[in-house]
């Protein structure tokens, strides 16, 4: 098994699905010949042609509408947004078009896009591109949403999403990208809609996504050594098919949830997830639930203040002590 | 209240129409008598279902929004009538037409208008969201332009795969201004894909003349230009010169690769949708007009009197079928069954659809 970055394991992802099927194909703002904006596609073009790895002019509307065409006559494009953010100016092709055609057609089409990109703040680029529309895209029935947390899972869902049938997003993380971890050789999914126990613990769960997890755990093994509790830390991998059971079975456990994202409070992903956990544990619990987002407010430019903003160590640990209070 | 606005359709299409000019060309000279009949037919099928549907949405039967093609039936019968295996279309919400000239039937068109599970989709789309991929035909979409890149990338999956073919990307007047139309075209034209947006100028926006909503009117083709893309304007009356100038495109398409924008000069009769009453921007007498003089369907009825290929005997026939299949489509819609409570949640996703042993995801998909 290789120790590899979250970037290479997303290439690793799209390389070996770009062999396997030639219907695959890798289209973006600067994809082929700048080698990506994060270096995430570096080297594809080389190794297959300008044909499969296609340079787009800026124009995500245009781009991402003629991928969601081109898989309704069974091309299997992978869409790269330089950022999330952007795809706010596509939101009819990403919404209406890809999310709805099937519905709307009774079942006669299929839109099996991945669209994928970085969707994080914490990179000091201020409010226009720090979104996280995990939570928005997944509130429509049609979309599916992944938000991988490790290079292992990077790889795996993001092959999972290229043989999907479905259209899916994938979420990945900028600050993620350089992160190393064991992936490996031998072809793998992780399956949609299957959450992942990070850390097992008796206590406290914490039920994170995306780069929340890698905070949660941090936070985790700051609450055993410094209070001596005991922090079971899920992490949901899949927003939209969404593993509840994972999730209850650990709360049924620890009796006590904590809830930690990136997004804004209102109508975050946790929201639904609170409202899963008590409707479906509500005799479990020993503690209200709680959560951990981002202060509400448009991202702020300030890395001192962004910092504050978004989840951090500090605040995860502070406000798992008050469940446990 | 203010005058209504003058349309601004060329100078051309003023003058009383006679034959057409285009009787000649190459591609309609090779029409047989049955080819003629078959297209005549089907212009008269377009009208009279139209017809019928205004009745069924008068008497509350249709939901929504109800958009009606008469007046525009030689746009979708001359372009669609062109078109081979690997030729697909896709339009906006003005759909009924198209659906109906590449092969869906009365039935299953006047089905999903009421709503009913034997509906094109299931009454899971309604008037504005008709599909039927089998026939290329890619929908039927409700937002203005929002089929345009849609329609380029069908062209772009033809090209990848290496066949002879093309995307017919249908939108109206009004979709010229949308982003997503110019994004569509700049792609189109720089990736050299084998797709002719097809703009059918009715002359209104919903209820905005071109005049009040699109700098240059006149001439929204020549936009094609900005994009290094071949145009042209067509007389959308006479279906004969429809096909003629297709073909051109087609072949652009088909030898070259490239795109091409018509500008399709046309007429509604009634309002944008059948929730306009028409009554605040142009005058009865300007619908008058072109109802008595420039009728599509009545030339080229005329026309084909004139070349002996129909006579008003055989014309009265077909038309008496049409309206008789449209009645039969009525009481067919009428009679289905509505779709299920469990219905609702169908279609949303192909994998849910088609659970099985190779299936790999679980969780929750569909949510309480």
């Amino acid at each position: 098994m290789a120790v590899i970055s979250y970037r290479e394991a997303l290439r690793a992802a799209m390389r070996e699905e770009l062999k396997r099927d030639d219907k695959v194909v890798i289209m973006g703002e600067e994809v082929a010949q700048f080698n990506g904006a994060y270096k995430v596609t570096e080297g594809l073009l080389k190794e297959f042609g300008p044909k499969r790895i296609v340079d787009t002019p800026i124009s995500e509307a245009g781009f991402i509408g003629l991928g969601i065409g081109a898989s309704m006559l069974g091309i299997r494009p992978v869409m790269e947004l330089m950022f999330w953010s952007f795809s706010y100016v596509a939101f009819d092709q990403i919404v209406n078009n890809a999310g709805n055609i099937r519905y709307m057609s009774g079942g006669l089409i299929n839109c099996p896009i991945v669209i994928r990109g970085p969707a994080n703040g914490g990179t000091n680029v201020g409010a226009t591109h720090s979104h996280t529309p995990e939570a928005i895209l997944a509130s429509h029935p049609g979309i599916k949403v992944v938000c991988p947390a490790t290079p292992y899972d990077a790889k795996g869902l993001m092959k999972a999403a290229i043989r999907d049938n479905d259209p899916v997003y994938v979420m990945e993380n900028t600050i993620l990208y350089n992160d190393k971890g064991e992936v490996p050789d031998e072809d793998y999914i992780v399956p949609l809609g299957v959450a992942d126990v990070k850390r097992v613990g008796t206590d406290l769960t914490i039920v994170a996504h995306g780069r929340a997890v890698i905070t949660s755990l941090k936070a985790a093994e700051i609450l055993e050594k410094e209070h001596g509790v005991s922090v079971e830390v899920v992490d949901l991998r899949s927003i939209r098919p969404l593993d509840e059971e994972t999730i209850l079975t650990s709360v049924r456990k620890t009796h006590r949830a904590l809830l930690v994202e990136e997004n804004k409070p209102f109508c975050g992903v946790d929201a639904q997830v609170a409202y899963l956990i008590q409707s479906k544990a509500f005799d479990e619990l020993d503690a209200p639930i709680h959560r951990v987002s981002s202060i509400d407010a448009p991202q702020i430019y300030c890395k001192r203040m962004e910092d504050l903003q978004m989840p951090n160590v500090e605040r995860v640990v502070a406000e798992a002590l008050k469940v446990l209070a | 209240m203010a005058k209504p606005a003058v349309l601004t359709h060329p100078e051309s299409l003023k003058r009383p129409a006679g034959p057409s000019d285009y009787a000649k060309d190459p591609v309609n000279a090779a029409m047989s008598k049955a080819d003629k009949l078959a297209l005549y037919t089907k212009m008269a099928r377009i009208r009279h279902f139209e017809q019928r549907c205004i009745r069924i949405y008068q008497q509350g039967k249709i939901g929504g929004f109800l958009h009606l093609y008469v007046g525009q039936e030689a746009v979708a019968a001359g372009t669609i009538s062109l078109l081979g295996k690997h030729d697909h279309i896709i339009t906006g919400y003005r759909d009924h037409g198209h659906g109906l000239m590449v092969g869906m039937g009365m039935n299953e068109c006047m089905a999903e208008l009421t709503g009913r599970v034997t509906g094109c989709s299931q009454g899971k789309g309604g008037s504005m969201h008709y599909f039927a991929p089998d026939k290329n035909y890619w929908g039927g979409h409700g937002i203005v332009g929002g089929q345009a890149p849609l329609g380029t990338g069908l062209a772009y999956a033809v090209k990848y795969m290496g066949l002879k073919g093309s995307c017919l990307a249908y939108m109206g007047d009004g979709a010229v201004n949308q982003g997503a139309v110019h994004e569509a075209y700049n792609l189109a034209s720089l990736w050299d894909l084998p797709v002719i947006f097809v703009v059918e100028n009715n002359g209104y926006s919903m209820g905005t003349s071109q005049e009040r909503s699109t700098a240059h009117p006149g001439c929204l083709a020549k936009r094609a230009e900005g994009y290094n893309m071949a145009w042209d304007v067509v007389n959308g009356h006479d279906v004969y010169e429809v096909r003629a100038k297709t073909a051109v495109a087609l072949k652009r398409a088909h030898e070259e690769s490239k795109p091409t924008v018509l500008e399709i000069f046309t007429y509604r009769y009634f309002g944008h949708s059948m929730a306009d009453p028409d009554k605040t921007y142009r005058d009865k007498e300007e619908i008058k007009e072109y109802r008595d003089k420039k009728d599509p369907v009545l030339l080229f009825e005329q026309e084909l009197l004139r070349e002996k290929v129909l006579t008003p005997e055989l014309s009265q026939k077909i038309n008496e079928e049409a309206m008789a299949e449209a009645d039969k489509a009525a009481v067919f819609a009428d009679e289905s069954p509505d779709p299920t409570v469990a219905d609702i949640t169908k279609h949303i996703y192909w994998e849910e659809d088609n659970r099985g042993p190779k299936t790999t995801s679980r969780g929750t998909i569909i949510f309480e």
